[in-house]
């Protein structure tokens, strides 16, 4: 990494650490919901962004993290943190095989099936059979972990700290990725799917894995979420779960790691905002932002940012 | 046997319903090779049109044959304005925009509606058709102007210069117009078209499952489950799809897995059909030249 | 007056410039034959004309300019083109393909007169009428092309390589309806062919293209003596 990209980390990490004891105990708990949302949409775009596998239905894996980290609180008492590696594990196996029937679909066609996912999984959730694990139609509530070792840190800035920590491993690790051979294979699969073949990548291994690794990411930001949220119930993982992350990544930027945290702002504050208006308007701006990101801004925010930054770049070197 | 038979029954109105949207869907993924995601939603935000027209006092039918139309020019408008310049985009911006038109038509008829489920009336009697103990009047009247439709779109196909001029233009774009036709317009139609069927069978499945912004979700994947079932670029296959996923779709939930699951069925079927044989029952195989 | 008359056309494919500014004409009633290897830009003037690819330059039909017009509306100023690849509505029957021909005609009744009059020039298509137009032989498709571009009474009949892929007896059939054709309704033509000593037979005159470039032009009589033509695309 650039010298000057590591002092933007580090003032951004600076600014991190100190935001949940200047904000109020919700505004703490909102940013934490964005950092979860990040890893979430770090995870679709993975998959989306750089492998060019379409999923619309990627609130299924948040789905499946949230559900294992609550089974495991609430019926067998692992503690919280235990529960991420679970969690992602999990997540990381279905992802896999997931990955392996999407495989033979293209496109629209992976689109389509993952759609129906996302739109029949709250069904799933409700079924009657499994009511014994997953609470049926009430769902689970759980507990809200107290800091360790007595800190002297409120439950909420807890919690902020440990998905902030969560946050960066997990983003550190898929920098590593993206950058190395496998991240260009992605690239490669995504851009010119017979050519990467025929250059000697497994393309159908690196895909099934990139299915699996992006939703172990979202399934991670699933538990933390329902770990934030104290709470998981079938309603909240529909359709609308999976494309609120659609929306993220669009906006935030597609193939980009910051644009998993613009995409996250955007999708926490935005309807806070819109909710103003009326409980419809969040979504019709959605998808009013969705249309003329498309049309007008493909790159994303961070596209965006990045040409400023060249264009500012550019102009000091001719100052 | 009673039980078996009515579900049946049950299965083929909901199937014609299935149908219908199936077809609509078909007619957009022939001429343009892409699935409408929002076509659900378009059919949606027309039924509530018609609703508001009866809600105003106007007789059903009258409401029924202003909202054809009216969900015609929606369609084109559409085509024009939201699709057009995103032709020849790579898929991912197609899909989004699919997914964006999905998410605005939801959330503006939330807006001006509310989330309150209405009623929706029927037009067809509340009395059984005969005093029979199968199927409701308006389950038969639901088969019935499924039938009409399909025949009329047949007809119109088949036998007029503009359903030809359409199917050409579907087929090969580029020889079409050496002929002289619009190509662009004849795709605009198309989607007028389709929303117009989708109109139709917004209006027949409301009384069934009451009106609300989301009642055309469960509906789309039991279109999007036909379609494959039948061959995604074959009408009749569409057709036939739709009758057999409506038949599944009330017999495995009444016997089988119990209702509560029932869009399971249409989830495992897509899967099924798209990783055993994405052509479906009718639809040609397409082959790849590397 | 010239029915065609093309001045400084260029056209591009993309960023690649095909065609460096050519010109020539064609007098109305007149067969002409555009001559030249492969890739050499005849294809790519076809449909030039037709505004299928990126043009700049002149292009005028009876004196109206026609550089800035879609391809749908050229047709309807009674241009007719013929394709490499033939075209073909493959899933849709010989008699609709036929009619689709005609499909920006108002005269309706004519319509069925000019069906009647094709079905003459080539039978077969009348035996294969209903059939999928997909499973008719090469030579058949080509028939079924050339007629569905007769019905639309085109004035200028474009034809990319007609020879292409058929037999050399199948070929002298098809000229031989063409000329007659020609003869017959007055349609002027202008063919494309890689097979020059075939064209130049049935052509009044001849131009021939070389990357790009018109390097010859003139009556077919003189296009064939021309030892340069002789040597290099007539083989003898």
């Amino acid at each position: 990494m650039s010298r000057r990209q590591i002092v933007v980390l580090a003032v951004l990490l600076a600014v991190a650490c100190a935001l949940p004891f200047l904000a109020s105990n919700y505004r703490t708990f909102q940013l934490t919901l964005v950092i979860i949302y990040s890893i979430a949409l770090l995870g679709l775009n993975m998959l989306t962004g750089y492998n060019g596998q379409i999923s619309l239905g990627h609130g299924a894996f948040y789905a499946i993290g949230a559900y294992c980290t609550a089974i495991l609180m609430d019926r067998f008492g692992v503690p919280y943190w235990a529960t991420l590696p679970a969690a992602g594990a999990v997540c990381l196996l279905v992802g896999f095989l997931f990955g392996l029937p999407a495989l033979r679909l293209e496109g629209l066609y992976l689109a389509l099936a993952t759609f129906a996912l996302g739109v029949s999984l709250p069904q799933l959730l409700k079924y009657k059979h499994l009511e014994g694990w997953t609470g049926g139609v009430q769902g689970i509530v759980i507990n809200k972990p107290e800091a360790p070792f007595g800190l002297p840190l409120n439950s909420d800035q807890w919690l902020y700290f440990f998905t902030l920590a969560v946050a960066l491993v997990m983003f550190a690790l898929a920098w590593n990725l993206l950058r190395g051979r496998i991240g260009r294979a992605m690239v490669a699969i995504r851009d010119q799917h017979i050519a990467a073949e025929a250059m000697g990548v497994h393309t159908a291994m690196v895909k099934s894995l990139t299915f699996g690794v992006s939703a172990m990411y979202t399934g991670v930001a699933g538990a933390l979420g329902a770990i934030a949220v104290q709470f998981v119930a079938p309603d909240s993982f529909n359709i609308f779960l999976s494309i609120v992350f659609l929306v993220g990544i669009v906006i935030g930027g597609l193939a980009s790691i910051s644009g998993a945290l613009y995409g996250a702002l955007f999708i926490q504050f935005v309807p806070n905002v819109a909710d103003e208006i009326s409980k419809a308007a969040p979504w019709a701006i959605f998808g009013i932002f969705l249309i003329g990101f498309v049309y007008l801004m493909p790159m994303g925010i961070a596209g965006a940012v990045r040409l400023a930054a060249a264009r500012l770049a550019r102009k000091a070197r001719n100052v | 046997m009673d039980a078996l038979i009515h579900q049946i029954l049950a299965g083929l109105a909901t199937g014609g319903i299935y149908a219908s949207l199936a077809l609509a869907l078909v007619m957009i993924y022939q001429a343009t090779h892409l699935v409408n995601f929002a076509q659900g939603e378009m059919a949606m935000f027309a039924t509530y049109i018609a609703w508001t027209l009866v809600d105003a006092g106007m007789p059903y039918w009258a409401a029924f044959f202003l909202t054809v139309p009216a969900a015609f020019v929606l369609g084109v408008a559409i085509e024009r304005i939201v699709i057009r310049p995103v032709e020849n985009a790579p898929v991912l911006a197609v899909v989004v925009v699919f997914i964006a038109l999905l998410v605005i038509l939801n959330s503006v008829t939330g807006w001006i509606y509310t989330y309150t489920i209405k009623t929706f009336p029927s037009p067809f009697p509340k009395e059984p058709l005969f005093g029979n103990r199968y199927m409701s009047s308006h389950e038969i009247g639901a088969i019935g102007v499924t039938l009409v439709v399909l025949a009329l779109l047949y007809v119109f196909f088949r036998f007029t210069p503009l359903g030809l001029a359409m199917r050409a233009a579907a087929q090969n774009p580029d020889s079409a117009r050496l002929v002289g036709i619009r190509v662009g317009w004849m795709l605009a139609l198309g989607w007028g078209l389709a929303a117009a069927i989708g109109a139709v069978a917004g209006m027949m499945v409301a009384p069934i499952v009451y009106l609300d912004p989301n009642m055309m979700g469960g509906v789309l994947l039991y279109a999007f489950a036909a379609a494959l079932v039948g061959g995604i670029d074959n009408p009749g296959g569409a057709v036939f799809g739709g009758f057999l996923v409506g038949v599944l779709e009330n017999v495995l939930g009444a016997f089988v897995i119990g209702n509560e699951l029932k869009l399971a069925v249409a989830l495992v079927l897509i899967v099924v059909v798209l990783v055993v044989k994405p052509s479906g029952f009718f639809g040609r195989v397409h082959v790849t030249r590397v | 007056m010239a029915l065609l008359e093309v001045k400084d056309l260029r056209a591009s494919y993309g960023e690649t410039r095909v065609l460096h500014g050519i010109d020539f004409g064609l007098e109305p009633g007149s067969i002409t034959a555009l001559l030249g290897a492969n890739g050499a830009g005849k294809t790519t003037t076809l449909r030039a004309l037709c505004r299928m690819v990126r043009t700049e330059g002149s292009i005028r039909f009876d004196g109206t300019p026609i550089g800035r017009r879609a391809t749908e509306d050229i047709v309807r100023l009674g241009i007719a083109h013929v394709p490499d690849g033939r075209g073909t509505f493959v899933n849709l029957t010989t008699e609709e393909n036929l009619r689709l021909g005609a499909y920006v005609r108002k005269d309706r009744a004519e319509v069925e007169g000019d069906l009647e009059r094709v079905y003459g020039y080539f039978p077969r298509l009348r035996e294969r009428r209903a059939q999928q137009a997909g499973t008719l032989s090469g030579g058949e498709q080509q028939m079924l092309a050339v007629s569905r571009a007769l019905m639309l009474r085109p004035r200028l009949m474009l034809l990319d390589e007609p020879s292409f892929g058929l037999a050399p007896l199948v070929v002298r059939e098809l000229f031989e309806i063409l000329r007659a054709v020609n003869q017959a309704e007055r349609v002027s033509m202008l063919v494309v062919e890689q097979n020059a000593a075939m064209a130049l037979d049935l052509a009044d005159t001849a131009y021939l293209i070389e990357t790009g470039r018109i390097v010859l032009s003139g009556t077919a009589r003189e296009i064939r003596g021309d030892d340069a033509v002789r040597r290099s695309y007539l083989g003898y």
